[in-house]
């Protein structure tokens, strides 16, 4: 297998998926002449074209429901927003026409697309450029969620969507494009939706960490396991639907957990799995569900303010600690 | 007839010239239409000419069953059978009417929540739209839409968008799918005229005209947008002239004249099938009855109101072919007729239609559900 970066693998499942599928095209900001923003996209305009690979004007709205008209007869668009801040001018296309358009059709309009790009925090973006939206858009029946923590994972999960019949946001974690890891070259390489994956395996503990923060769990759980403490580090890698039962199977066998992320707290989706678990294995659990989130701030541009925004390793080794009733 | 600013060459800028059933284009600022229903009628007498006996009866007919279907949709609401909001396209028929008739079957509509006369002139069956209304298994969207969101894949109805210009990027998509399909299916996009304030509208022409997609875009102005008229909602009344904004081909055409919003349609149609070139037409019509149901109305005098229904398009189209003898007072009894029955018959088929069963609850809620993830204790 080859060691690549998460942009590189990116571009391998857009690439590999468009010349499977001739009804897959991507449009989106800067993502045919310029390349792409973060470069996901480099190369595609070249080998596709200009019919598959579409620069779009700054609208997101529009071509948000652009591709979701599109969808319901018969194409596969991959939309790319620039960051997955600017969809938040296009959620009304995302939530009342993407997510509801099967259901209130009675079964007639499946909406098969990928909305994709950047999102969570950055490099000092400051407030309008640093949000993760995840639990907004896994807030509704009719989306999934993605959320890929892996190069690997990057691109057999970007496979799936592509392929999916539903639609699908996927949400890359800037700070992350640059994150090598070994990657499958076999185009028929995919990870299924909806199955969460145990990145490290444990007996003490379990975090629940998803996108950028499994790094952060992993090298946590390295600390702990120097101190005596084993850890289960579990990626849902697909926040909607959730891979409950992984999490719960896990809980049962820690009978503690500390769930990180690093969206706002509040109403957030470490909120909604610490719920679940609470419902599904109450009994199982020998200390309370603890949860790690970003600050509840709008994102502050200073960079020693950014950094006390953003959960640390430190924090979640505490939360560990805290939960195993060893501090 | 109508007031068209490209292209130049064609019959619509010639009746401009002749017509005399020119509507004040400078905008309604009086809210009113500048002429009498005899000279709607003259005009159109004048066009009677261009089609055959069968396609003028179509017309007239569809006209009138979404009358008497909408009328009897206004009978059934008060009686509690159609619950949540329910928009009548009473005084509007010859909009939906006239432009999907200058369509083929396999070309696209959508439309906004005041949906059931394009639904029916698109050729979506009144058992099935009353079905919807009435929440019933047997409804197009097998009760889980209802009025504002009715669908029917197989003839290309791809609804009722109920988030005011939701549907006009949508329809944009549909027409930009055409083109990638190297189809040369046309897709016609209602919307009312508050529509014109949202961004999707803007966005949407902006895209369409770069990258010259075929979707003709109808602005149904009936003049207010819920109880707020065109004056004290938009800084520019002439809507037909915001194509400018995007070198856009635009029409203004009478929305009272059947045959005017048909002629109109015809030559947007034409071309979108051969150039993949957008246009915007506004229709200026007026709804007869409130925005909803609910509205009790009283944002508009009564005279202003029948001020409009003396130019009923129904009415003055069906006194056209009238006394044009296109059809005997006995032909037009035996359609009010059988339009009758067919709306008799729809409230039956939606009263008798069952409810859907409590499973389709979680039914049609993702295309490939996948089980391992269901959360949410049900």
């Amino acid at each position: 297998m080859a060691v690549i970066t998460m942009r590189e693998a990116l571009n391998q499942a857009l690439r590999e998926e468009m010349l499977r599928d001739e009804n897959v095209f991507l449009m989106g900001e800067e993502v045919a002449e310029y390349q792409g923003a973060y470069k996901v996209t480099k190369g595609l305009l070249q080998e596709l074209g200009p019919k598959r690979v579409i620069d779009t004007p700054i609208t997101e709205l529009g071509f948000a429901g652009l591709g979701v008209g599109a969808a319901m007869v018969g194409l596969r668009p991959i939309v790319e927003f620039m960051t997955f801040n600017f969809s938040i001018l296009a959620t009304d296309q995302i939530i009342n026409s993407a997510a509801k358009m099967l259901y209130m059709s009675g079964g007639q309009f499946k909406i098969p697309i990928v909305f994709r790009g950047p999102g969570g925090s950055a490099y000092q973006v400051s407030s309008q450029h640093s949000q993760a939206l995840e639990s907004w858009f896994a807030y509704f029946p009719g989306i999934k969620v993605v959320m890929p923590s892996t190069p690997a994972d990057a691109k057999g999960l970007l496979k799936s969507a592509i392929r999916d019949d539903d639609p699908v946001i996927f949400i890359e974690q800037e700070r992350m494009y640059g994150h090598k890891g070994e990657v499958p070259e076999d185009t028929d390489f995919t990870v299924p939706l909806g199955v969460a994956d145990v990145k490290r395996e444990g007996t003490d503990a379990t975090i629940v960490a998803r996108s950028v923060m499994v790094p952060v769990a992993l090298k946590a759980a390295e600390v702990l396991q120097e101190q005596g403490v084993s850890c289960e580090v579990i990626d849902p890698r697909t926040i909607r639907p959730l891979d409950i039962d992984t999490i719960v199977t896990s809980v049962k066998k820690t009978n503690r957990v500390v769930v990180a992320e690093e969206s706002h707290p509040f109403c957030g989706v470490a909120a909604e799995i610490s719920t679940e678990i609470m419902e599904r294995a109450f009994d199982y659990l020998d200390a309370p569900v603890r949860r790690i989130s970003g600050a509840d701030v709008p994102m502050p541009y200073a960079k020693n303010l950014e950094a006390l925004a953003i959960p640390t390793v430190d924090q979640l080794v505490a939360a560990v600690k805290e939960v195993a009733y060893l501090e | 007839m109508s007031k068209q600013s490209l292209p130049s060459n064609s019959r619509a800028a010639a009746d401009e010239q002749n017509s005399v059933a020119v509507i004040d284009a400078e905008g309604p600022e009086t809210g009113q239409m500048s002429v009498e229903p005899e000279a709607v009628k003259k005009d159109q007498k004048r066009h009677l000419a261009d089609y055959d006996r069968k396609t003028l009866v179509e017309l007239l007919r569809q006209m009138l069953l979404i009358r008497r279907f909408e009328e009897k949709s206004a009978e059934a609401y008060s009686m509690g059978k159609i619950g949540g909001f329910c928009h009548l396209y009473i005084g509007q028929e010859a909009v939906a009417v006239g432009a999907i008739s200058a369509i083929r079957k396999d070309d696209y509509v959508l439309t906004s929540y005041r949906d059931h006369g394009q639904a029916i002139a698109k050729g979506m069956s009144p058992d099935a739209v009353m079905a919807e209304l009435f929440g019933k298994a047997g409804g197009c969207s097998q009760g889980k839409g209802g009025s504002m969101h009715l669908f029917d894949k197989s003839i290309g109805f791809l609804g009722g968008h109920a988030i005011v210009g939701g549907q006009i990027p949508l329809a944009t998509g549909v027409a930009f799918a055409s083109k990638y399909q190297g189809t040369d299916q046309v897709t016609l996009c209602f919307f009312g005229e508050d529509a014109v304030n949202q961004g999707a509208f803007h966005e949407s022409l902006n895209m369409a005209q770069l990258w010259k997609l075929p979707c003709i875009y109808i602005c149904e102005n009936n003049q207010y947008g819920m109880g707020t008229s065109l004056q004290r909602a938009m800084s520019l009344h002439d809507i037909s002239q915001k194509a400018s904004a995007y070198e856009m081909a635009a029409e203004f055409v009478d929305g009272m004249d059947v045959l005017a919003v048909k002629e109109a349609t015809a030559r947007a149609v034409e071309r979108a099938r051969k150039d993949y070139l957008p246009t915007l037409i506004e229709v200026r019509t007026y709804r007869f009855m409130g925005h909803s149901m609910s509205d009790p109305g009283n944002y508009r005098t009564r005279a202003e109101i029948e001020k409009y229904q003396e130019r009923d398009p129904l009415k003055v189209f069906a006194a056209s072919l009238r006394e044009e003898k296109v059809i005997s007072d006995k032909d037009y009894e035996a359609m009010e007729k059988q339009v009758q029955e067919e709306v008799e018959h729809a409230l039956r088929f939606a009263d008798e239609s069952p409810l859907p069963e409590p499973e389709e609850l979680y039914t049609d809620v993702y295309a490939s559900p996948i089980t391992p993830g269901e959360h949410g204790l049900k």
